[in-house]
């Protein structure tokens, strides 16, 4: 199999991870640091959307910016949970339509870890539902 | 016995087991049966316990059992021969008993022929990671483990799990203790005991409530004796483990009940569940919100981590509310979980909502049935609930605080209740408390601002008390005219200045002092003229020391010039002018007490008046005050309100 391809997502709020995956398991530390170096990214893209159209904004913000490696791509809920996910330039079979279908699956499997009770919000998500559904994700794309 | 049964029916050489042989084997035959059966359920064991002589083991798993044994595959083929698969087509339990026997005969060094099973042999040795003999008979220890931690089981599910105990009086058959596989999933130190097991525990040491240590506990377990007969037979489960069957208590009753899965609810436990369900939320068809089930779980001593899983499992359209089958399901993993069990990777097909809807009779039913079961003990229900659920109230000593307050409610409601709404009252307790908290919030937010108001009130109360109102009853209207008449000049010098009325009065007195000033003027006019000259001085000499009447008097004043001037004479009307001086001070002193009394009631409707003008004014700017307030409030909401907080 080819050299696999390094996905990472990370849910953020508050600026503080509450769910961070990768695939390849070296490496980590970088993935960490490009989704916290995003996070100024997707801070500029919600206020550059402006304060009057905050029912009309779009949750998926598309391609943040571009390195030489990687792509990475945001995504923001109506409660400023944003959601991050890196991936490898070389893989040009990903379009825009599938990181949107793949956003919207993070964004599902998030309302149901808050649906229950007992997650309390700003705790780091440990469902287990969540992460089989991450895992799945991270190995179609790989 | 299926050893005999099958020696009657089978068309091999008689067999002699042992009995430690034909549990063996017999259960190796169901596995096998079994596992042609495929899937989970309890069908096929139960349809091989019906009716051993009936069944046949898959070829798959025999051959995997017998590969396992370890020997050549040449000494396999030559046991399937002798035992007479081969001839038959099928491996019966007779030709599977041969079998085995004959593997056992072989792994001992025996050559493989009918005769050498007749003999006593050991057992055959598989080496399979889900054999039952390695285990039984390679790790006694192990069970000791589970032995010792039995009680320690049993105390914590007596806290949690006493009212099921208490409402079943039928016990279910006798309970499977699960010795651990082998795998490293399930650690010795996890407590497999079956629900089923954990209750009939329970009923033999019911006089202890709180957890004691192992040696005192050692005691009072059942010894585990020989291994009974009847092994559970049982389909590998996801789990792969094993279950085995113990006599534990001798008042145990031979109930023949489900088999030993965990994940199947039983009818007693399904109506306890339904019980609670109805303590929580009355409506049997509606939801359980998440966060009445967040803390009625909480109760459950169970990690939030572990209660978070749970839940997951169990919320099948993850809606954050829990239906009735949900709710079983729920709360049967937990038990599944105190006991010991490990929590599945998903939601066992038993404990899915449609099935156990479908299962399970409608909650109508559940009711009645309920209802009938309530009523046959409700005596000893009751009170016993009230130890039970006091002493799992008191066990909940780590809790946090707020817990501790439901706890110490729940104490309440036990000692006030007595019905078996209990559970019911703890619940809403659970509720309550925060209610009250709240509600008691409300009513010192609601005495901060009467307090305020009452002060601005009290503030308010002064100005509008108006000093008393002078009598408006003074008899001299006339003079309230005058006074008017006056007022136009400045009222506080005027004030001073009032003395007593001149000497003729214009009109102080509508009856008195008309005729009276009428019959002075009448007496000067009739008196000499002369005295107007000397009247007038005397007049004049008045008029000073009463400068308001000076109007007044100058009014007469023609009249007397005129009178005067008709009549010049000034030296006669000196002596009359003083004789009329005199009448006159007399007159002049009562309309002066009048207009004294008048003048200081004017003064103090004055003063009240600019008191009270005053405080209009204050509060006038109090009012402009707040409305700044208000506006600069609005000003700052206006600011916030568009900013969106990230």
């Amino acid at each position: 199999m080819a050299v696999p391809l390094p996905g990472d997502k990370t849910v953020v709020a508050q600026n503080y991870p509450l769910y961070i995956r990768s695939v390849p398991t070296e490496s980590e530390l970088k993935f960490h640091y490009m989704v916290h170096t995003s996070l100024d990214v997707v801070d500029e893209k919600i206020s550059a959307m402006g304060k009057a159209l905050v029912d009309q904004r779009e949750l998926y913000l598309g391609l943040l910016y571009p390195t030489e490696d990687y792509k990475v791509y945001g995504y923001v809920t109506n409660s400023k949970v944003k959601f991050v996910m890196v991936v490898d330039s070389s893989n040009t079979a990903l379009r825009d339509n599938e990181i949107r279908s793949m956003f919207r699956k993070l964004h599902n499997s998030y309302t149901d870890v808050m649906c229950n009770p007992f997650y309390n919000p700003g705790d780091r998500i440990q469902s287990r539902a969540f992460d089989s559904m991450v895992t799945s994700m991270m190995v179609q794309v790989c | 016995m299926e050893a005999a049964a099958g020696g009657g029916c089978g068309s091999g050489p008689p067999l002699l087991l042992s009995e430690g042989e034909q549990q063996c084997y017999s259960e190796l035959f169901a596995r096998c049966a079994g596992a042609a059966g495929g899937g989970p359920g309890s069908g096929p064991p139960e349809a091989a316990r019906a009716a051993p002589g009936a069944a046949t083991a898959a070829a798959g798993p025999v051959a995997d059992l017998f590969r396992a044994s370890q020997l050549p595959a040449e000494t396999l083929h030559q046991i399937t021969e002798l035992c007479g698969a081969k001839r038959v087509g099928y491996f019966g339990p007779t030709q599977f008993y041969v079998a085995l026997k004959l593997i056992a005969a072989a792994q001992s060094g025996l050559p493989v022929r009918i005769e050498s099973i007749k003999c006593e042999l050991p057992l055959p040795r598989f080496m399979m990671s889900k054999t039952d003999a390695e285990i039984r008979f390679g790790n006694p220890a192990e069970l000791h483990g589970t032995k010792v931690q039995i009680p320690y089981l049993i105390t914590e599910k007596s806290t949690f799990k006493r009212m099921d105990d208490e409402e079943k009086q039928q016990e279910t058959q006798s309970p499977a203790m699960s010795p651990l596989a082998s795998p490293p999933s399930s650690p010795p130190h996890y407590q497999r005991v079956p629900l089923s097991h954990g209750y009939s525990k329970l009923r033999s040491s019911t006089e202890q409530m709180h957890p004691a240590p192992y040696e005192a506990r050692q005691s009072l377990v059942q010894p585990e004796g020989p291994s009974s007969g009847g092994p559970g037979p049982k389909p590998p489960r996801h789990q792969a483990s094993l279950i085995r069957s113990f006599s534990v208590e001798r008042e145990l009753q031979d109930h023949s009940n489900y088999p030993d899965e965990p994940w199947r609810i039983t009818e007693e436990q399904r109506e306890y569940y339904v019980n609670q369900f109805r303590s929580l939320q009355p409506d049997p068809s509606s939801f359980i919100s998440g966060s009445v089930a967040k803390n009625f779980f909480t109760k459950s001593k169970l990690s939030i981590p572990e209660l978070s899983y749970i839940w997951e499992l169990s919320d099948a359209d993850c809606d954050g509310a829990l239906t009735l089958p949900e709710f079983c399901a729920a709360f049967h993993l937990i038990v599944a979980r105190k006991n010991g069990y490990p929590l599945p990777e998903g939601l066992p097909p038993t404990l899915q909502p449609e099935y156990l809807q479908a299962a399970f009779p409608k909650p109508k039913w559940e009711c009645t049935l309920f209802d009938s079961y309530s009523e046959s003990m409700p005596a000893n229900q009751q009170p016993r609930d009230l130890n039970r659920m006091e002493l799992s109230v008191k066990d909940m000593a780590d809790f946090p605080a707020p817990t501790q307050d439901v706890t110490g409610d729940d104490k309440q409601a036990l000692t006030s209740a007595t019905d078996e709404a209990l559970p019911k009252d703890i619940s809403e307790d659970s509720a309550t408390p925060k209610d009250s908290n709240s509600l008691k919030a409300r009513p010192r937010s609601r005495s901060y601002s009467s307090t305020s108001i009452e002060e601005a009130m009290k503030r308010g109360e002064d100005p509008p008390t108006p000093p008393p109102r002078p009598q408006k009853t003074h008899s001299r209207a006339s003079s309230l005219d005058l006074n008017k008449v006056f007022q136009p000049s400045v009222p506080a010098s005027k004030s001073g200045l009032l003395p007593p009325p001149p000497a003729l009065p214009p009109r102080p007195c509508p009856s008195q002092s008309e005729p009276a000033s009428e019959a002075e003027l009448h007496s000067q006019l009739n008196r000499a003229p002369s005295q107007a000259a000397e009247s007038s001085p005397t007049k004049k000499d008045i008029p000073y020391s009463q400068p308001p009447s000076k109007p007044i008097r100058r009014k007469f004043r023609p009249e007397n010039q005129a009178t005067e001037s008709q009549e010049p004479s000034t030296t006669v009307g000196g002596p009359a002018s003083v004789a009329t001086v005199k009448p006159h001070p007399a007159v002049q002193k009562q309309s002066s007490k009048q207009k004294k009394a008048i003048q200081t009631a004017i003064r103090k409707n004055k003063e009240a008046n600019a008191v009270l003008a005053r405080l209009n004014s204050e509060l006038q700017q109090q009012l402009k005050e707040v409305h700044q307030e208000r506006i600069a409030l609005e000003n700052q909401l206006e600011q916030l309100r568009p900013v969106t907080v990230l």
